[in-house]
């Protein structure tokens, strides 16, 4: 069964490179934002701090668009998949349910790693010495933030009626919850009520565990914890309110 | 001694909420044979076959295929089964080649992908994504992933639904040929001529309930034993002579075009001789025998809602 889950996420690749705007949107729109932002705020001068200082750190504002767009494409590629009936045809084969889904999963999990080689190497030539930050450490950070939202883009495409409504629901949930990850400005500036939200968002521990590692704290267990609970709850119940039809 | 059951269903129903898709469902099937469910749309057909299939629960009743339980065994009944959904679909942009080629993957056991294209007529449309292809093209793709993994019974639902008759008469050539190999068939359709010309035996559903079962020649028989003889002559007074084997309708026998009603096997031969007994000059003649779809409408006494 393990053949099925790489030949269904290699042609599932395939599939998805063949389609521009999903690129674009996954690879391109990152790209753009970094090489964008980075200029405006004169990152290009001064290294690490400039990047990472300035209003806010574009790098991993740059990083958490790579994975919103991944949980996006997810949530659209599911909600057109289960309308036109494949999801429903391939669970008629011996694929197992977890094999059919987990091979999107994976798919996304390689364009975030693409996203972030793109961004690592567009800021190795324009901003010299602005991305001198552990990369091991920031890809597991990223990857782990991936996941956890990606499950919820299971939770919002195992709920959604259509897949007219997929994008805008998805939209609607995940470009918020950007806002109050406390990437643009500190948590701690919220209103009290408002905070509480975003410590129940996993974009909030994404920012949080991916800035430890790049202003050099290290890795933060009580951030990468919440992600991994985000992604125990969110898969949890998918499983219970998935629809294939 | 007759072949062994491949599937068998007794008192199946299964209701969505309020919704009762189907009410009691029995039928058996027998191992090579092409088995069809016919009924309007909305009869159940659908739901019947995916509770057989193992993709549905059933609220109640029994089913046993290949002597498996649909969905307790599912995951060893998918790999001796091939299926074709009704309005199925693939990912837009898979290849013809990837989609077969990830089908044999799955499956443990595989016919070769470009014997069963060329079969199928689809081997120049290989490297073809699957929103470039015809409807013809892409229920025969269906066809093909059905018969990869060479199964004992294979499932249609409503296979030749939206396709104009060419491809319509060359899907009836491939389904004839799965047969030819010794598959049993299990197919849905609303069309009766489609089911007159595939189906050993049919089982007809109307509101979720099989109202009646059997080979078409035999229903035909049973519910519309009734002929008719349309000739045309100039002989006058030509009607009187056949007053003792069947009625002729007077309004029918206006002009010179007389339509004789009778039933059984004989009476097209009783009128043949008589014609040429009496030596009637005929310009026209010919026999009207009915249909699955009269047999079908006399039985469900409404139209065929299409």
């Amino acid at each position: 069964m393990f053949r099925g889950f790489l030949k269904l996420t290699w042609v599932e690749t395939k599939i998805f490179v063949r389609e521009p705007m999903g690129l674009v949107g996954t690879l391109g729109m990152p790209l753009v934002l970094f090489v964008g932002l980075g200029r405006m705020l004169g990152a290009g001068r001064s290294g690490a701090p400039a990047l990472g200082g300035a209003p806010f750190n574009v790098a991993i504002l740059s990083a958490l668009l790579i994975a919103v767009s991944a949980v996006m494409s997810l949530v659209t590629i599911i909600s057109i998949y289960r309308e036109g009936g494949i999801l429903k045809r391939l669970r008629a084969t011996p694929l197992s349910p977890l094999t059919i889904l987990g091979a999107h999963v994976a798919v996304k999990l390689v364009f975030t790693i693409a996203g972030l080689a793109l961004l690592v190497a567009a800021g190795r030539q324009l901003f010299p010495g602005a991305l001198d930050v552990p990369l091991v450490p920031f890809t597991a950070a990223l990857l782990l933030s991936t996941l956890s939202i990606l499950s919820l883009g299971f939770l919002i495409a195992s709920v959604v009626p259509t897949a007219r409504f997929a994008q805008p629901i998805g939209a609607a949930v995940v470009y918020p919850m950007i806002a109050l990850s406390g990437v643009f400005f500190p948590i701690s500036r919220l209103p009290s009520g408002l905070r509480l939200v975003a410590y129940a968002l996993p974009t909030t521990h994404a920012v949080a565990l991916m800035r430890g590692v790049w202003e050099g704290a290290g890795w933060q267990w009580g951030n990468a914890a919440a992600l991994a609970i985000v992604f125990v709850a969110c898969s949890g119940l998918s499983s219970r309110l998935f629809r294939w039809e | 001694m007759p072949p062994p059951l491949v599937i068998s269903v007794s008192h199946l129903a299964k209701r969505y909420g309020a919704t009762v898709a189907v009410d009691d469902v029995s039928l058996d099937v027998r191992e090579g044979e092409i088995f069809g469910l016919i009924g309007p749309n909305g009869a159940g057909k659908t739901t019947t076959m995916e509770c057989i299939e193992g993709l549905r629960a059933a609220d109640r009743g029994a089913i046993t295929i290949l002597g498996l339980d649909p969905r307790r065994d599912a995951a060893a009944l998918r790999r001796r089964i091939g299926v074709q959904h009704q309005d199925a679909h693939l990912q837009k942009r898979i290849k013809v080649w990837e989609a077969l080629d990830l089908w044999s993957t799955v499956y443990s056991r595989a016919v070769d992908a470009d014997a069963l294209l060329a079969r199928l007529g689809l081997d120049g449309k290989r490297d073809a994504w699957f929103m470039t292809l015809s409807g013809g093209q892409k229920q025969r793709l269906f066809v093909a992933l059905a018969l990869i993994h060479d199964p004992e019974l294979v499932f249609l639902d409503e296979l030749t639904t939206g396709l104009d008759p060419q491809a319509r008469r060359a899907i009836w050539g491939l389904v004839m040929d799965i047969k030819a190999r010794g598959k049993t068939v299990f197919l849905t359709t609303h069309l009766m001529e489609e089911a007159e010309r595939l189906c050993d035996r049919v089982a007809i559903i109307e509101h979720g309930r099989v109202i009646e079962i059997g080979a078409p020649a035999q229903l035909v028989a049973k519910h519309c034993p009734e002929r008719r003889v349309v000739f045309t002559t100039d002989a006058a007074g030509a009607a009187a002579h056949f007053a003792g084997i069947g009625a002729v309708t007077p309004a029918a026998s206006a002009g010179f075009i007389h339509t004789l009603h009778g039933a059984g096997d004989d009476f097209v031969t009783d009128v043949i001789h008589i014609i040429a007994h009496e030596g009637i000059r005929v310009r026209g003649f010919r026999t009207e025998t009915p249909t699955l779809e009269d047999v079908f409408l006399k039985l469900t006494g409404g139209s065929v809602r299409g």
